[in-house]
């Protein structure tokens, strides 16, 4: 079930995420890693980590780059999320936005870096690169939290309402 | 007891994760080889789903431009009806210099340029990462479609193919930060490598200290980097900056508009139009 709910996770994040840069303008952050941190926090670091792997190698495959690029920083970024969210309390916006922020931090470091590093890529102002990615990503997991959290809520109204209404065609 | 032992499968599990990894990279650097197996069946899963989220997403914008956006359109309308008039006139003149020009190489007994035979293709999906920047097409191998072929839109160059799968195909942008096309300048034929700054922009680099370089000189494809054949529009040069003789930046922005990408063109290969042999000279008869 953890494994179901994670994909379907992973693919809404996959799906939204190309059909957003669709017209080829590009994404100002990544919802893919969003998704991989969001998995390491809710179901634990083993998740976090094959998340991870497995949307990192998947946005190198259909990003024409090299393999295993976007896989390194995605997984020790959901690894990360998962022990943070088993060392620490994070539950307040504030917390969980500082989590986001670090790990994709984590990720663009990696993944500019290892671009550099072998010659791929080159990268006029990679700190503004890496912050720029890493404020909106905050910001996204922080609303994606809500409504995660939201849901349960939302569930339990609903079906209050509905009881209400049986309740009242009965009388 | 068991947490500690969770704790350090988890560890093992990381370090052999992070180890392969890096010997994935490492098994690619320096080896230009075809798409592996993997990202070829990567490629034919998930582009089926992004089939299906762009389906969602064309009617959810063709319901925003067929009601919310028609604010405006009967002045786009007189606006286009202009353009329309103006680009026929010089449709006639191109014509008319095509005429001349096909004239002039047959006095010069000259093999006619290989015109492209080309396929239509629509854009189904944008990139997963923000790191990328590619589009996929809908059209793929059972398509005629191969790697590295050229893509354009009416505007200009837009990138190559840069994996081809079954039905669709990924197309790396000129404006990757990894993309790279050999160009020259319309004025002065000067020739130098354009690279993806993977903000919209070009830059242009490995050019001579010589090299005559102006602002709003256009640049088109100069055809020696066995992708994209000679004289494609890439664009306009923005902006130049020098420190003494030497180029320290030089600025190109695409003619073609990366965020609004539909419809795209991708060059097949040359049609197999008539050529005369290239002129051997007429042997003379002796009687």
């Amino acid at each position: 079930m953890t494994a179901l709910r994670v994909a379907a996770l992973v693919l809404a994040a996959v799906l939204i995420q190309s059909a957003l840069s669709r017209s080829g303008g590009g994404a100002l952050g990544d919802l893919v890693l969003v998704a991989v941190v969001a998995a390491g926090l809710l179901h634990g670091r083993v998740a976090g980590l094959l998340t991870g792997t497995a949307a990192g190698l998947l946005q190198d495959a259909l990003g024409g780059g090299m393999l295993g690029l976007s896989g390194l920083g995605k997984c020790i970024a959901g690894y990360v999320a998962g022990v943070a969210g088993t060392q620490f309390i994070v539950t307040q916006w504030v917390s969980r936005g500082f989590l986001f922020l670090g790990a994709s931090a984590l990720n663009s470091l990696c993944f500019i870096g290892l671009s550099m590093l072998l010659g791929l890529r080159r990268y006029d102002n990679p700190l503004l690169e890496v912050v720029t990615q890493a404020v909106f990503n905050a910001a996204v997991g922080v609303l994606l939290f809500y409504v995660i959290e939201f849901m349960p809520v939302a569930r339990e109204q609903w079906s209050a309402v509905l009881e209400r209404r049986r309740k009242r065609r009965y009388h | 007891m068991a947490r500690a032992d969770a704790g350090r499968r988890a560890r093992s599990l990381l370090v052999a994760v992070v180890l392969g990894h890096v010997l994935l990279i490492s098994a690619q650097v320096g080896t230009p080889a075809g798409p592996s197996l993997l990202r070829t069946t990567a490629v034919a899963v998930v582009t089926e789903f992004q089939e299906g989220s762009w389906v969602v997403a064309g009617a959810i914008q063709s319901v925003w431009n067929g009601y919310a956006a028609l604010r405006g359109v009967r002045e786009e309308n007189a606006r286009l009806t202009e353009e329309n008039t103006s680009l026929n006139v010089q449709l006639q003149q191109a014509r008319a210099g095509a005429a001349a020009a096909d004239q002039l190489r047959r006095l010069l007994e000259l093999r006619p340029l290989l015109s492209w035979k080309t396929t239509g293709a629509e854009v189904v999906a944008g990139s997963l990462s923000p790191d990328y920047r590619a589009i996929t097409i809908d059209k793929g191998l059972k398509d005629g479609i191969g790697r590295d072929m050229p893509v354009l839109s009416g505007a200009g160059v837009l990138g190559r193919v840069a994996l081809p799968a079954g039905d669709t195909a990924t197309v790396q942008l000129i404006i990757d930060r990894s993309a790279a096309v050999a160009v020259r300048t319309e004025r002065t034929r000067t020739e130098g490598i354009a690279l993806g700054n993977g903000d919209g922009t070009l830059r242009l680099e490995y050019l001579t200290a010589t090299a005559d370089i102006a602002q709003g000189d256009a640049v088109v494809t100069a055809g020696l980097d066995g992708v994209y054949p000679p004289g494609l529009a890439v664009g306009v040069i923005e902006r130049v900056e020098r420190t003494g003789t030497t180029y320290r930046q030089v600025v190109i922005r695409p003619y073609a508009d990366f965020s609004r990408l539909e419809a795209v063109l991708v060059l097949v290969a040359p049609a197999p139009v008539w050529a005369p042999p290239l002129a051997a000279p007429a042997e003379k008869v002796n009687r």
